[in-house]
């Protein structure tokens, strides 16, 4: 006999799509507005102004070359006409990293006290970064309809691993005398948290968060897909019109913005650990 | 007196089913048995001891014995499966959660082996750790945390992170941070193990000085035996989970109750350890500047020596007076002996010196060696006999020289 788990998947979205509909709008509602959000604030200043603030951001957290670089990719970000795409798309990343972060930490924090959350969360994370994306693309359209939401539903559900993966492994491994130290002195279970186990894991965490956005960047295109826009879309439209010139300038894009926000995160995590 | 801290009947046992262990524990079952059958590891068994206010208590034993186990069941950072933990006359073991947490902020403090510095806080603030853990004002935290820093001669770098220190300076900070609160007991696990040796040893000297000052109940924890003999007022041996023996050094180097200790003591230097204090004995005779040289004489006489021991009424040594001259001043009817008292030839130890230590002036000077109390009394005399007489006892002699005859006997 054969299990039919295919079609037990599909009763269940369906159900879901029924019944949780208010949950989704919900759902819905709020993703849309912080994105809509991080777009206005990212396209608000000209676009000369933006690329003045992310260089000098790159010059304090990074290195000059780094900032050398920003200005230039930037640069030429804007002159091909793609500002507002990549803007779009940084937007749908950061909103998706900010909210895999408000989920992934805590979680990441409590796998790492309890054994037993540790055992379940570990296949669910596997099944989340191994499951090809184009399987949960299709229920994430049917929960969120076509746009940005259901974008970043799906860079979320690929990119909230690490984030917690890498909180759990950084505080397990804070050495047991700073932790044994902290108790002895007769500090609470929050201050051990907040003074030792954070601190002390920060640069694991750090590392965690370069890894998530570089996970949410790669989503970008796949999330185009689905209408979220960007420069995903661009390339798609360089794919499927044949417009080689559009889709590989969109491609370039997608490169600067990515090497830039690993840089600039991985500079901080190296702050982190140089303390 | 009251004791700070009393340990009854105290077990603990690691494991799923220490329940099962327990009983097996009580019959007399070793610990290798205990482990194949019920899958526990004792880590104590059955430990009682207590240690007197400003005493440097100090357990012995090396890795596995469970001496890291019973210093962290006195704070609770390990729970005891069974026993008793008493401190200042309250049970440990009963405290609720709050309790333990006052406890542990003002009473006890405890020292690390690796340290347990927190590597993102400067040294300042990782001394101030303990007491912004209490909810103390900034202002008062650095007044104490400075104080501290200066007790273990490190001011001057209390921005400095701990990365930046050595070994060495790294530990007078997690010293330092634990005298921070001022608490009335230092634990402290093998605080100096991880130090190179030259290092450890002047961070020993220091702890005496400091104890010295302070008279902190200290529970300290090494395997190394010298180290435990020079800290240890008193020092518990322990041996897979059990305190073999108790006693002071001088106990343990004597008496060693069984194989475990002697096989551990057998390498010390005993004369190293064995002081001047322990084989001194009462002068027969000593005369103060109101008795004449005729009460001299008789005493002389009677003890059958050449010469006496001189003291004033505050029982300060003046010097010694010998047969000889004392006759000379009788004869010019002269009648202060202090005319006559001599201070070359005499010499002067203390109670705490070493019979190593003792042993080249006692082959070579012609009177007894004085032995005086920490206040400058005169105490006793220790002679050349009796300092052999102990050096020889303190010597291995299993390989000493047999008389042929006997090896020939043997055959």
């Amino acid at each position: 006999m054969n299990l039919d788990i295919g079609s037990l998947f599909e009763i269940t979205i369906n159900w879901l799509t029924e019944y949780g509909e208010g949950f989704f709008d919900f759902v819905a509602m709020v993703i849309e507005s912080v994105v809509t959000g991080c777009y206005s604030a990212l396209t608000f200043p000209h676009p000369w102004v933006a690329i003045g603030i992310f260089t000098a951001l790159a010059y304090y957290t990074a290195k000059r070359g780094v900032a050398a670089f920003t200005l230039l990719g930037m640069a030429l970000i804007f002159h091909m006409g793609l500002w507002t795409a990549t803007m779009e798309s940084l937007a749908l990343v950061l909103t998706a990293v900010l909210i895999a972060l408000v989920i992934g930490v805590p979680i990441g924090i409590w796998a790492s006290k309890s054994d037993t959350v540790d055992h379940i969360a570990r296949p669910i994370l596997d099944f989340m970064q191994t499951l090809p994306a184009f399987v949960y693309l299709i229920p994430a359209v049917l929960f969120f309809r076509l746009g940005e939401v259901p974008g970043v539903i799906a860079t979320l559900i690929f990119s909230l691993p690490p984030a917690v993966r890498l909180t759990s492994l950084g505080i397990r491994q804070v050495p047991s005398d700073m932790r044994e130290a902290a108790i002895s002195f007769g500090s609470t279970g929050s201050q051990i948290l907040f003074k030792v186990e954070l601190p002390v894991a920060l640069p694991t965490i750090m590392a965690g968060i370069n890894q998530t956005i570089m996970l949410a960047l790669s989503m970008v295109v796949i999330a185009g897909m689905i209408g979220a826009g960007g420069l995903g879309n661009e390339v798609l439209k360089g794919i499927t019109q044949l417009k080689i010139d559009l889709g590989f300038e969109a491609g370039i894009s997608i490169v600067v913005l990515a090497i830039y926000l690993d840089r600039v995160t991985q500079a901080l995590a190296k702050r982190a650990t140089g303390r | 007196m009251e004791e700070k801290i009393t340990v009854k009947g105290l077990y603990k046992i690691f494991g799923k089913a220490p329940h099962r262990a327990f009983p097996l524990l009580e019959k007399g079952h070793s610990k290798s048995e205990i482990l194949q059958q019920t899958g526990c590891t004792v880590g104590i068994d059955n430990a009682t001891f207590s240690v007197a206010p400003g005493e440097t208590f100090v357990v012995m034993g090396l890795s596995g014995s469970g001496k890291s186990t019973i210093i962290r069941c006195l704070n609770r950072l390990i729970e005891p499966t069974a026993g008793e933990v008493w401190v200042d006359g309250e049970n440990v073991l009963e405290a609720s959660s709050k309790h333990l947490l006052a406890l542990r902020r003002t009473k006890m403090s405890m020292v690390f082996q690796n340290f347990g510095l927190l590597p993102h806080r400067s040294v300042l603030k990782n001394v101030e750790y303990g007491l912004e853990v209490c909810g103390e004002d900034s202002a008062n935290r650095t007044g104490k945390a400075m104080a501290a820093l200066d007790l273990v001669g490190l001011v001057g770098y209390e921005s400095s992170m701990p990365s930046e220190l050595s070994g060495g300076m790294q530990q007078r900070v997690g010293l330092a941070r634990a005298l921070a609160n001022s608490p009335e007991i230092l634990l402290m696990d093998e605080a100096f193990s991880a130090l190179d040796p030259l290092i450890r040893t002047q961070m020993q000297d220091e702890l005496i000085d400091l104890q010295d000052r302070m008279r902190k109940t200290i529970v300290f924890i090494t395997h190394d035996l010298d180290e435990a003999l020079k800290l240890g007022d008193r020092i518990a041996i322990m041996k897979d989970g059990k305190i073999v023996q108790i006693g002071t050094p001088e106990d343990i180097l004597t008496n060693p109750m069984d194989d475990y200790v002697r096989a551990f003591v057998q390498n010390v230097d005993k004369t190293r350890i064995i002081t001047a204090g322990a084989i001194k004995r009462k002068a027969p005779a000593i005369v103060t500047p109101k008795d004449g040289p005729r009460v001299a004489i008789r005493h002389m006489e009677k003890h059958g020596m050449s010469f006496i021991f001189v003291i004033d009424h505050q029982r300060q040594l003046l010097g010694i007076l010998t047969i000889e001259d004392a006759l000379e001043l009788e004869k010019t009817k002269q009648k202060d002996i202090l005319l006559k008292v001599k201070q070359t030839d005499v010499y002067v130890g203390t109670e705490d010196t070493p019979i190593s230590d003792l042993l080249p002036t006692a082959v070579s000077t012609k009177y007894p060696i004085v032995i005086q109390s920490s206040s400058g009394k005169f105490a006793g005399v220790v002679d050349r006999s009796s300092v052999l007489a102990e050096v020889q006892k303190c010597l291995e002699r299993d390989n000493a020289p047999v008389p042929l005859n006997e090896l020939a006997g043997t055959d």
